[in-house]
């Protein structure tokens, strides 16, 4: 019996001290520590996207009054208006656009830069990051201020030229054309400083090397510059296009969607129909819709740079 | 292939003179070295040759034009960078052919040129290989490649070895002299080591300060150098530079080293220093291998002398001595066999028949 006890008391002693050993095991494994530290980050993650994410799954699933489960009713309603392929076109055209200006003037200006003796080249640099520096929506109103019907100045100056008042944000051609400009205008500086650090990384013994072998300025940037810069064009591309397309401040702003929903993208139609709507599930599913549009993107050019990625 | 001539060239940075008029008339076919330490100009001299640095003053000739304003990718020209300078996004091929392509040159014609480069330098299994993938001998056959497939007026070489470890470098050097032998290019090549000038160069230019100070074929350089500066960097163990004077003892001519030490000079040698000042202040310039272990049947002008040994470096083939004469250090080279051991006595010889005496206010070999 008494030994029996014994036996009784040893194993729980054994088990209390595995237990504790093994704390210390999983302490020693560097795979734990960075997990735990980075736990709390973890858990914002959590609670501020993946939650709100998975809650917006939820509520694209429900009736307009957030009562009745209606499966993918909404995407079905969605299909039929029209004004939901009027957004979708204006979303792509209103990224892409965008983008690739954003991205065309950001190689020229970083290119200019890259170009100035260092000693101004930080002045430069300051200044031309500034219209990425302000907030959008502060800088959206003064170009609101500035395509005002009655008082814009790029109306008043083109009438010194003969050119009639330009409806900036009245006509749909022109509205879409002024947010898309405001867009680039914003959205330039990040493309200018992403490819002045890349054309820095680039060794000017490689355009000697080319300029040696008979490439002029044209063909140095076709042949090297771009090359050795893909990486960060797709990625800066990528990033920007994801930004571009969740939009919102630019074109609540300025055109709030006018005139007659034509510039509409989603995150402003979803914020219409479902906060100005009272039809939270159906901007649920709007918003919803960005997802897979990104996604195939991503994965395309995702591919791309791990397939280069061992080369330089 | 074409001649390079270079005429009264100069380089400011703004007020700093890094090429301070250089002329150099360089033969077509020719292997012309530039070296010297660093900061003498050489590499600015080779870059204004390839057109990537403006030049102040003077012209440069390429087969006789003057290139002055000629755009590096005009004046037909190859270069092989330090550090190769290779294209990292395309392979051996792409690398190779890239010049030509740009000339839009047949296919047919870029492929066969390649191939028969990448054959000469060995690295015909590499050919589609990226630079990554590639060690650094082999991404310098590349850069080589590169500069032969393009069959250029001349080839342009910016210290390609120094990033090679020892022996590649020794490797590399012969393979570059090979290439040399068969394509007959004109070619400048730079470098700050003097074993690879001496080893590769039909004529070596030393270069200091911004300034030549010699031009001549290594032999030359090392048997008559025109200055302090060029006999001393010219050669390893270094030229020893003794402080010395002449001195007239009963109708014979002397040099004498320290109180101790004086050597009656070679008839040769007399009859060319007679002339001198006595009171000049001079330098004994002579070559560790000129001053060896002494024995019984000293030829004529060979002087024995004793002094103490402060270490002994033994290589192998030699033994490396240092002593001091008066405080001046001193190397001399003796047999493994002579015995010379670390801070014990020695008797050693001076060939007199190969010294130089030089003016040590002016560094003129006289």
């Amino acid at each position: 019996m008494a030994d029996v006890v014994v036996g009784q008391a040893s194993v729980t002693r054994s088990a209390g001290v595995r237990k504790r050993s093994s704390l210390r095991n999983a302490v020693k494994h560097k795979s734990t520590v960075a997990f735990l530290m980075t736990l709390p980050l973890i858990v914002l993650i959590a609670v501020l996207v993946l939650y709100p994410a998975l809650y917006s799954l939820h509520l694209a699933t429900l009736s307009k009054s957030m009562t009745k489960f209606v499966g993918l009713g909404n995407f079905q309603f969605l299909f039929k208006r029209e004004t939901f392929w009027l957004v979708v076109e204006q979303s792509c055209i209103f990224a892409i656009t965008a983008v690739v200006f954003k991205a065309l003037i950001g190689f020229i200006v970083a290119h200019f830069v890259h170009n100035i003796p260092a000693k101004g080249q930080r002045k430069w640099r300051g200044m031309l990051l500034v219209p990425w520096v302000i907030p959008p929506a502060m800088s959206t109103l003064a170009w609101l201020w500035l395509f005002d019907p009655s008082y814009s100045a790029f109306n008043y100056t083109l009438s010194f030229f003969g050119i009639g008042p330009i409806p900036w944000t009245g006509d749909a051609a022109w509205a879409r054309f002024s947010v898309i400009l405001v867009n680039i205008w914003i959205g330039a500086p990040f493309f200018m400083i992403m490819y002045l650090a890349a054309l820095k990384s680039v060794p000017d013994q490689l355009y000697e090397a080319a300029s040696i072998d008979g490439a002029n300025w044209w063909q140095r940037i076709w042949y090297v510059t771009l090359p050795m810069m893909r990486n960060i064009i797709a990625i800066t591309a990528l990033f920007s296009l994801i930004v571009t397309f969740a939009n919102f401040d630019i074109v609540r702003i300025l055109t709030a969607g006018g005139p007659l929903d034509q510039t509409h993208i989603f995150a402003t139609w979803a914020f219409k129909v479902g906060i100005e709507g009272s039809d939270i599930p159906l901007g649920a599913s709007v918003s919803l819709f960005m997802f897979p549009i990104l996604a195939v993107a991503a994965i395309f050019i995702l591919r791309d740079i791990n397939k280069r990625g061992n080369e330089a | 292939m074409a001649d390079v001539a270079l005429r009264k060239v100069v380089k400011r940075y703004d007020d700093v003179e890094a090429v301070r008029g250089i002329d150099l008339d360089i033969a077509d076919h020719e292997f012309i070295v530039l070296v010297g330490p660093s900061g003498c100009g050489k590499s600015t001299t080779l870059r204004m040759i390839a057109g990537l640095e403006d030049i102040s003053d003077g012209d440069i000739m390429i087969g006789g034009d003057v290139v002055n304003d000629v755009p590096p990718k005009d004046r037909d020209i190859a270069m092989v960078f330090q550090n190769y300078a290779l294209y990292p996004h395309m392979t051996v091929a792409e690398n190779m052919s890239f010049g030509l392509r740009l000339k839009h040159y047949p296919k047919a014609e870029i492929k066969a040129r390649v191939t028969e480069a990448a054959r000469l330098l060995d690295i015909t299994d590499l050919i589609d290989r990226k630079p990554k993938q590639l060690s650094g001998g082999q991404r310098q056959r590349v850069a080589m490649g590169r500069a032969i497939v393009r069959n250029p007026k001349v080839f342009l070489f910016d210290e390609p070895l120094s990033n090679l470890d020892a022996k590649l470098r020794v490797q590399m050097r012969i393979e570059i002299k090979k290439v040399h032998q068969k394509v007959r290019t004109t070619t400048v090549y730079v470098t700050h080591d003097q074993v690879e000038a001496m080893t590769l160069a039909d004529r070596v230019v030393v270069m200091n300060k911004g300034r030549i100070e010699q031009i001549g074929t290594p032999n030359e350089l090392y048997h008559k150098p025109a200055t302090r500066f060029v006999a001393g960097f010219i050669g390893s163990p270094a030229m020893n530079f003794i402080p010395c004077r002449l001195e007239d003892v009963g109708g014979t001519l002397q040099i004498r080293l320290t109180d101790r030490i004086a050597f009656a000079l070679p008839p040769a040698r007399a009859a060319r220093y007679n002339a001198l000042p006595r009171t000049e202040k001079l330098l004994l310039g002579i070559r560790p291998e000129h001053l060896t272990e002494s024995h019984a049947h000293l030829g004529p002008g060979v002087e024995p002398f004793d002094t103490v040994l402060d270490v002994t470096e033994p290589m192998g083939m030699e033994t490396l001595v240092y002593f001091g004469l008066d405080g001046t250090p001193v190397c001399g080279r003796v047999d493994p066999n002579a015995g010379a051991t670390d801070g014990a006595p020695m008797r050693l010889a001076m060939d007199l028949n190969n010294m130089h005496l030089l003016n040590e206010a002016t560094g003129v070999v006289l």
